[in-house]
C-alpha cells in the first residue's frame, strides 16, 4: 500500500496516511483507477450525476436557512428568498431547475445503461442501487416540490398521497398517517420538508455503494466487453478526470441557460398562486421527470379480476419501477453492447419513443385519444421488459465479439501496444 | 457509424418536436392563440423599460389598485422604476399603513414610509370578493408569472374586453373577455382611454396603457430579471471560454492514446 502514493505530498501527509489511508485511497480510485481507453461522452452522466447531487446539497442547505416549513409562511417564505435574500432568486432557480437536469442526468445515465448492457453481470447490485438511487430521488423531488406550497405543490401531494388510500382496507389508515390528519395541511408540509432534508443525504449514501460497486469490476465500456489487460485500459486521471471537466462545462451552460433565460420553462404557472384547498386547478401535472409512471398510473382505467382500476395503476406505476431493478434476469442475452446485438439495437429506440410518447400522454388531459396512445404504451412498456427481453437472448444472433478493447480501437497493432502512462508523473 | 447515430438521435428529437406541435395545438382550442408582444424585457439582453415602468405604476396607482393589491411590494422596491429616495417616500407618503399598538395599546394610521409593504385595497380575501360579485381580485405582484402566456396573457386579457359574439350568454354581473377562460370575467374592463393623464406625455390610449402596466406588473413578479440576464451574460462568457480550454486540454492529453 506504501508505495502506492509514490513519494506524493508533505511528510505531514504521509504521517497521516501512514495511519489513515485515506490519500491512498483517494489515489487508487481517482487516480490511477483503471478505466477502459474507448468510453464515449455517454459515460460523462455518472460523474454528472455526482455533482449535481452536491449542487442541491449546497443549494437545498442554502435554501433551507430562509424557508419556513408552515402553511401559512411556506408561499410567502419563498417570495421572500426570491426578493429579499442576496442572490436568493438564483439560489432557488439553481435548486429548481437542478432538480430537472439531475433527473434529466440520471435518466441518460440509466438508458445509457439499458443500451451498452451495463446491468448485466457482474454489475447486478450496481444497476439495482442506481435504480434505488432513482427511487429516492423521485421522492425527493415530489416532496420538494411541495414546499413552495403554490397551486401545483398542494394538489399533487393530495393527488399522489391520495393514490395510497387504493390499497384495500389499510389505504385510507396510511393516507391518513401520512397526511398527518385529515387533509394535506400543515402537519403534511412539515414531515414532508423533515424527509426532503433527510433524504438526499440517504442518497449519497447508496452513491458511495454504487461507487464502490462500480469500482470493484470498473466502468462497462461501448464494445461491452471486459478489460483482458493493461492495453485495454488508460488511468483515470489525467484522462477521464480532464474528458469529465470538459463534460461538466457544456453541461453547466445548458444549466445555466435555464437558471439564467428559462428559469421557470420547466415549471408550472400555477405554482406562483398559493395553494388553496378550496379550488382545484384544471390540470393538475406533476413535473416533466414524473410524467411517464403519472401516464401509467392514469392509463389503467378498467378493472382486473375484481381489482379496482385505482390500484391497478398504482401497481403498474410503481412496477415500472420494479421492472428496471429485476432487468438484469430479465435480459437472458450474454452479449452486453448494443452494438453487437442487431435486434435489441432497435428495440431500444423504440423503447425510448415509447417513454417519451408516455411522457407526453402525461401531460396531457386524459381524454380521447391520449387514453389509447396511454394504454398502447403501458402495455409496450411491460411487454418490452417481461417478453422481448427474456425472449430476444434466446433468439437473436449477436454479431462476433472483437478480441479485445485495445484490439478493437487500436486495431492489429493493439497486442503489443504499450499501456498509455499517467501523464506527467513517472 | 456515426451517420447512423445521428440519424437516430435526430428521429428520436424530431418524435419529440411532434408531440410538442400536437400538444400545443390541442391546448389552444378554446381561447384564441395569443397574440406575441414585443416586451423590453424580452431575450438575453432584455431589461426592465424604465419610463413605461413608471407609466405603469401610475395605472396600476390610479385603476388597478382600487381592487388589486401587489403584497409582495414594498415602497423600497419602486426605487427600480428609477425613482430617487424622496420620489419614494413622497410616494410611499400618499397612502395610509397601520402601525402599533402604541403606548396606550391602539393600532393607529400614518403615512406609509418606504420600508412599509404596499398596502392593499381591502382588509381580507372575503371583503375583496363581497365588493367585486363574489370573486377577490387576485393578488398582482406574481400575476405576469401565475399564468400562461405570462405578459402576452395579461396584456391580451386587457385588451379583449369585446362585445360578446351572438348567442353567447354572459352570466349577469360578469363580462365578457375574449382571453379569459370560459370568457365570463367578474372583472369589469378596467381600462377606457384617456383613463389616466401620462407625467411624461404619452397618449393614454387602452393599449399604450395595457403595455405599460403589463411591463410594470412583469417587473414586480420578477424584479431580478435585469440583474439575472446581466449575470447571465457573465456566466455564459466564462462557461464558453471554459469549454474552449478544456475541450482543447482534452484533445491534448488523448492524443497520445488515440
Ligand atoms: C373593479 C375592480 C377591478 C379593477 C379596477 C381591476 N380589476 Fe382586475 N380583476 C378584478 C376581479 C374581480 C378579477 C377576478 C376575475 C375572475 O376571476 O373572474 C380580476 C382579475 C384580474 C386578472 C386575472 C385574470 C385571470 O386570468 O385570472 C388580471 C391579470 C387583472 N385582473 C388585471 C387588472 C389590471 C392590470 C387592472 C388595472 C388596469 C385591473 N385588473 C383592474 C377586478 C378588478
Ligand atoms: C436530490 C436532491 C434534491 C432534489 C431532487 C430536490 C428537489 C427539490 C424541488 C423539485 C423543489 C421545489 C422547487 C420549486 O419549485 O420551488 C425543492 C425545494 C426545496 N428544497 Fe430541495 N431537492 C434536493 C435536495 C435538497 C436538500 C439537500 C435540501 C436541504 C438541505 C433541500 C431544501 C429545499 C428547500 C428548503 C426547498 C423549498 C424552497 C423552494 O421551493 O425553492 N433540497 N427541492
Amino acid at each position: 500500500m506504501a508505495d502506492v502514493h509514490r513519494g506524493s505530498g508533505s511528510r505531514i501527509i504521509r504521517w497521516i496516511d501512514h495511519r489513515l489511508p485515506f490519500m491512498a485511497m483517494m489515489q487508487h480510485e481517482l487516480y490511477d483507477y483503471p478505466t477502459p481507453r474507448n468510453l464515449s461522452y455517454w459515460w460523462n452522466f455518472g460523474s454528472l450525476a455526482g455533482i449535481m447531487l452536491v449542487i442541491m446539497i449546497v443549494t437545498g442547505v442554502f435554501l433551507a436557512m430562509q424557508y419556513t416549513p408552515s402553511a401559512s409562511l411556506a408561499f410567502d417564505s419563498v417570495e421572500r428568498i426570491m426578493r429579499d435574500v442576496n442572490y436568493g432568486w438564483l439560489n432557488r432557480y439553481a435548486h429548481a431547475n437542478g432538480a430537472s437536469m439531475f433527473f434529466a442526468i440520471l435518466y441518460i445515465h440509466m438508458f445509457r445503461g439499458l443500451y451498452y448492457g451495463s446491468y448485466k453481470a457482474p454489475r447486478e447490485l450496481l444497476w439495482m442501487l442506481g435504480v434505488l438511487i432513482l427511487v429516492l430521488a423521485i421522492a425527493t423531488a415530489f416532496m420538494g416540490y411541495v414546499l413552495p406550497w403554490g397551486q401545483m405543490s398542494y394538489w399533487a401531494a393530495t393527488v399522489i398521497t391520495s393514490l395510497f388510500s387504493a390499497i384495500p382496507l389499510i389505504g385510507q389508515g396510511i393516507v391518513t398517517f401520512l397526511w398527518g390528519g385529515f387533509t394535506v395541511g400543515d402537519p403534511t408540509l412539515h414531515r414532508f420538508y423533515a424527509l426532503h432534508y433527510l433524504l438526499p443525504f440517504i442518497i449519497l449514501a447508496v452513491v458511495l455503494l454504487h461507487l464502490i460497486a462500480l469500482h470493484r469490476f470498473g466502468s462497462n465500456n461501448p464494445l461491452g466487453i471486459d478489460m483482458k489487460g493493461p492495453q485495454d485500459s488508460i488511468p483515470f486521471h489525467p484522462y477521464y478526470t480532464i474528458k469529465d471537466l470538459f463534460g461538466l462545462c457544456v453541461f453547466l451552460l445548458i444549466y445555466a441557460f435555464f437558471v439564467f433565460y428559462a428559469p421557470n420553462f420547466l415549471g408550472s404557472p400555477d405554482n406562483y398562486i398559493p395553494a388553496n384547498p378550496m379550488q382545484t386547478p384544471n390540470h393538475i401535472v406533476p413535473e416533466w421527470y414524473l410524467l411517464p409512471y403519472y401516464a401509467i398510473l392514469r392509463s389503467i382505467t378498467f378493472s382486473i379480476l375484481g381489482i379496482p382500476a385505482k390500484l391497478l395503476g398504482v401497481i403498474f406505476a410503481f412496477g415500472s419501477l420494479f421492472v428496471l431493478l429485476i432487468v438484469p434476469w430479465l435480459d437472458t442475452s450474454s452479449v452486453r453492447s448494443s452494438q453487437f446485438r442487431p435486434i435489441y439495437k432497435w428495440l431500444f429506440w423504440v423503447l425510448v419513443i415509447d417513454v417519451l410518447a408516455l411522457g407526453w400522454v402525461g401531460a396531457n388531459p386524459p381524454q380521447g385519444i391520449v387514453v389509447t396512445v396511454g394504454q398502447i404504451a403501458t402495455l409496450y412498456f411491460y411487454v418490452h421488459f417481461l417478453i422481448l427481453l427474456p425472449v430476444l437472448g434466446k433468439i437473436e444472433r449477436p454479431r462476433p465479439l472483437p478480441s479485445s478493447i485495445a484490439a478493437a480501437v487500436l486495431g492489429d497493432a493493439a497486442g503489443v501496444a504499450a499501456p498509455a502512462a499517467p501523464m506527467g508523473r513517472s | 457509424m456515426w451517420p447512423t447515430r445521428l440519424a437516430k438521435l435526430v428521429a428520436v428529437a424530431a418524435g419529440a418536436l411532434g408531440l410538442l406541435l400536437i400538444q400545443q395545438q390541442s391546448q389552444a382550442q378554446e381561447t384564441p392563440p395569443l397574440p406575441q408582444q414585443q416586451w423590453s424585457f424580452d431575450g438575453i439582453f432584455g431589461t426592465y423599460d424604465k419610463a413605461a415602468m413608471q407609466r405603469g405604476f401610475q395605472v396600476y396607482k390610479q385603476i388597478c389598485s382600487a381592487c388589486h393589491a401587489v403584497k409582495h411590494l414594498y415602497f423600497r422596491d419602486l426605487a427600480a422604476l428609477g425613482y430617487t429616495e424622496d420620489q419614494v417616500k413622497a410616494i410611499a407618503a400618499t397612502d395610509q399603513c397601520t402601525d402599533g399598538p402604541n403606548d396606550q395599546g391602539q393600532m393607529y394610521q400614518r403615512p406609509c414610509r418606504p420600508s412599509d409593504p404596499i398596502p392593499g385595497p381591502f382588509p381580507n380575501d372575503k371583503a375583496a370578493a363581497v365588493a367585486n360579485g363574489g370573486v377577490a381580485p387576485p393578488d398582482q405582484s406574481l400575476i405576469v408569472k401565475a399564468r400562461d402566456g405570462g405578459p402576452d396573457y395579461v396584456y391580451a386579457l386587457l385588451n379583449g374586453f369585446t362585445p360578446a359574439p351572438k348567442g353567447f350568454q354572459v352570466v349577469s354581473g360578469k363580462y365578457y373577455n375574449e382571453y379569459f377562460p370560459a370568457h365570463n370575467i367578474s372583472m369589469p374592463p378596467p381600462l377606457s382611454d384617456g383613463a389616466v393623464a401620462f407625467a411624461d406625455g404619452t397618449k393614454a390610449t387602452v393599449p399604450q396603457m395595457a403595455h405599460d402596466v403589463v411591463t410594470f406588473l412583469a417587473w414586480a413578479s420578477e424584479p431580478n430579471l435585469d440583474a439575472r440576464h446581466r449575470i447571465g451574460v457573465r456566466v455564459f462568457l466564462f462557461l464558453i471560454v471554459g469549454v474552449g480550454i478544456f475541450y482543447a486540454a482534452k484533445r491534448k492529453i488523448w492524443a497520445a492514446v488515440h
